[in-house]
């Protein structure tokens, strides 16, 4: 378990550091709501995105995005309202963006982004 | 480039309709979906072509996936699509080159270990795509033989989806893999029965010989261990080969129902189709979910549809022989839409006289009660049997028959006078879309081939009402076989005579 929680926790710095390299303002990360975790809160613009992070060490058992199911991207929907309901801010629109990071045994970690991901 | 197309074509019936296939690729969570009315098996293509690909070695795009087939409003079915879907998403990937497989059109099944499985329906599929001007045609190993029947076509046959891909520019290994074969449903007979095996039967025999030069219709009434059964399937050996045309309809319509062994190239045989007496109107015209599949008639299509024992069949399947008897077609509603198969059989009845089956000469045997005896009969009913030219009662064969000397008419000898007459008859009706004497509607008949002195005798049964006017015109057509069997230039009263005598089972002498 503790393993798992490691590569997750890595993932998610990956995951953050790629935003702030492309110029988003990381507003929060780990906030926990009424029915679960939000990974990372951000503003591209004055847009605010829900990113949900992914992490594997490889992609025997297929790929990271490809574990966000239906029922996780509807929870975030609540998530995004929950936190928005919490926090006095208001950003145009509101989104919710995939990161999938793959860790292989060696060289750096993949990072793939998939902006939108609920229309 | 993120979208990759290439062709398919959906059957309707022996109708091709020319399918885009588009794949769109979405930097998206990783999705497949697949629109343009799928079917349940068609639907399930997405799995197949999944795990084709990445047996085959190559990477499945990572993104959500869009496959359109196109036009989107027509209902397709079958595994045919799965070599196309895959095709347009290796292309969409940039796995394969688009711009090569936007050329093509590709049909064939695809297994899990990514080899090519054959399909039903490639003749007429790749006629479409010809007519559709779209020549370059990727099939499976196992049909390929088929699709080469098209001429203008320019056939690729491959034995998996690696060689496909490879062919397109894909960096992937092809292996040498045993291409899948055809498995067919139905073993066809090669044995044809010759006429030489039946003995006795002297009436039956010149009965099957009529029918056989004219194209008639033939209802055999007789006891069991006559030999109706013996004679009705020596009728297809005494009919000549299929002309080019009919022998590309029939190999279409058994392609599309799954029973064509394309080695020997067209069928160029008259088919012979005896469905059994508890055969479902579905079977005999055909049926099954979405788009049907051709029946027994269709099967029966330019050759024979034998009924053993008719009045066992239910009133329902012998009443939707009516259609195809009057218009050579069928024409099946469902759902998925509306299906053509052709159905131009020569329909060939046999019964017993009652339900025990000796009421037969003096009936001083049968056991059945008058009231069974008619109700078994009425089974057939008017409106059927009006259309069957050719009745004869079939009678056991006597000790005589079968020490009359000499060896019986063999096949072969018949089958030539047959198609002497044949040839007759179309030299006549030649400018008209017919070539038999039992196709000719009774008002070219009358206006183009009046009929001779034996004109009286048909006046008098009308008269009588033994006959109704179409019949008139019925028992005409087999006086012009008649004549062209006896190589008479026109029927005279002997013509009639023995025509009138054919049909009405003997109630009307010569």
């Amino acid at each position: 378990m503790r393993a798992k929680d490691a590569v997750g926790r890595y993932g998610e710095n990956v995951a953050a550091h790629h935003l702030v390299q492309a110029g988003w303002d990381v507003v929060d990360r780990n906030w926990r709501g009424a029915s679960g975790e939000v990974d990372i809160v951000a503003l591209e613009g004055d847009e605010l995105v829900v990113v949900e992070v992914k992490t594997r060490r490889g992609t025997g058992f297929g790929y990271p995005a490809e574990a966000v199911t239906a029922a996780k991207l509807a929870r975030l929907r609540r998530l995004a309202a929950q936190w928005l309901d919490a926090h006095d801010l208001h950003p145009r629109g509101v989104r919710i963006d995939v990161i999938a990071v793959v860790l292989p045994r060696q060289g750096s970690a993949q990072v793939e982004h998939l902006r939108g991901v609920v229309r | 480039m993120s979208l990759g197309r290439t062709f398919a074509v959906s059957l309707v019936g022996l109708t091709g309709h020319l399918v885009e296939v588009e794949a769109h690729l979405a930097a998206s969570l990783p999705a497949f979906t697949l629109v343009g009315l799928p079917d349940a098996s068609l639907a399930e293509a997405r799995d197949r072509v999944r795990a084709a690909v990445s047996s085959s070695g190559m990477p499945w795009p990572n993104r959500r996936i869009t496959v359109n087939l196109s036009p989107a409003a027509l209902p397709k079915a079958g595994a045919s699509f799965d070599l196309a879907i895959a095709v347009a998403t290796l292309a969409a990937a940039g796995i394969c080159d688009p711009a090569s497989t936007s050329l093509a059109v590709h049909l064939g099944e695809l297994g899990l270990d990514g080899r090519l499985r054959p399909v039903r329906g490639v003749l007429p599929a790749v006629a479409a795509a010809v007519a559709a001007g779209h020549p370059r045609v990727v099939v499976p190993t196992a049909n390929a033989d088929e699709a080469r029947l098209v001429p203008g076509a320019r056939v690729v046959g491959a034995s998996t989806l690696a060689e496909v891909a490879h062919s397109y520019g894909a960096e992937v290994e092809v292996p040498t893999v045993l291409p899948v074969i055809q498995v067919h449903e139905t073993v066809r007979p090669v044995h044809v029965p010759d006429l030489g095996e039946v003995i006795g039967q002297r009436a039956a025999r010149w009965a099957i010989e009529v029918a056989a030069a004219g194209g008639h219709h033939l209802l055999m009434v007789g006891p069991p261990g006559a030999g109706k059964t013996m004679l009705a399937a020596r009728l297809p050996g005494l009919l000549p080969d299929l002309d080019e045309a009919a022998a590309v309809e029939v190999t279409a319509v058994h392609s599309v129902a799954g029973t064509f062994e394309a080695g020997d190239g067209l069928l160029r045989r008259p088919p012979f189709e005896d469905p059994h007496h508890t055969a479902t109107p579905a079977a005999v015209v055909g049926g099954g979910s979405g788009l049907p599949r051709p029946g027994a008639a269709s099967r029966a299509h330019r050759g024979v549809l034998f009924m053993d024992e008719a009045p066992e069949f239910s009133p329902r399947v012998l009443q939707t022989l009516r259609q195809p008897l009057e218009h050579g077609e069928m024409v099946i509603h469902r759902a998925g839409g509306t299906a053509r198969y052709p159905a131009r059989f020569q329909l060939v009845l046999a019964a017993n006289p009652c339900p025990c089956g000796r009421a037969v000469g003096k009936g001083l045997e049968c056991t059945c009660s008058a009231l069974a005896r008619r109700r078994y009969f009425s089974r057939l009913s008017g409106p059927l049997l009006d259309r069957v030219d050719v009745q004869l009662e079939v009678l056991p064969v006597s000790r005589a028959d079968r020490l009359d000397g000499g060896a019986p008419e063999t096949s072969a000898s018949v089958a030539a006078r047959v198609a002497r007459a044949r040839a007759v008859a179309a030299e006549r009706l030649v400018g008209t879309p017919w070539t038999t004497n039992a196709e000719v509607p009774g008002s070219w008949l009358r206006a183009h081939a009046a009929p001779g002195p034996g004109h009286r005798d048909l006046e008098r049964a009308l008269d009588s009402g033994l006959l109704s006017l179409r019949g008139v015109d019925r028992v005409l057509k087999v006086a012009w076989t008649l004549a062209d069997l006896a190589g008479c230039d026109r029927p005279g009263r002997e013509q009639v005579g023995q025509a009138l005598l054919l049909r009405t089972r003997g109630q009307v002498g010569a």
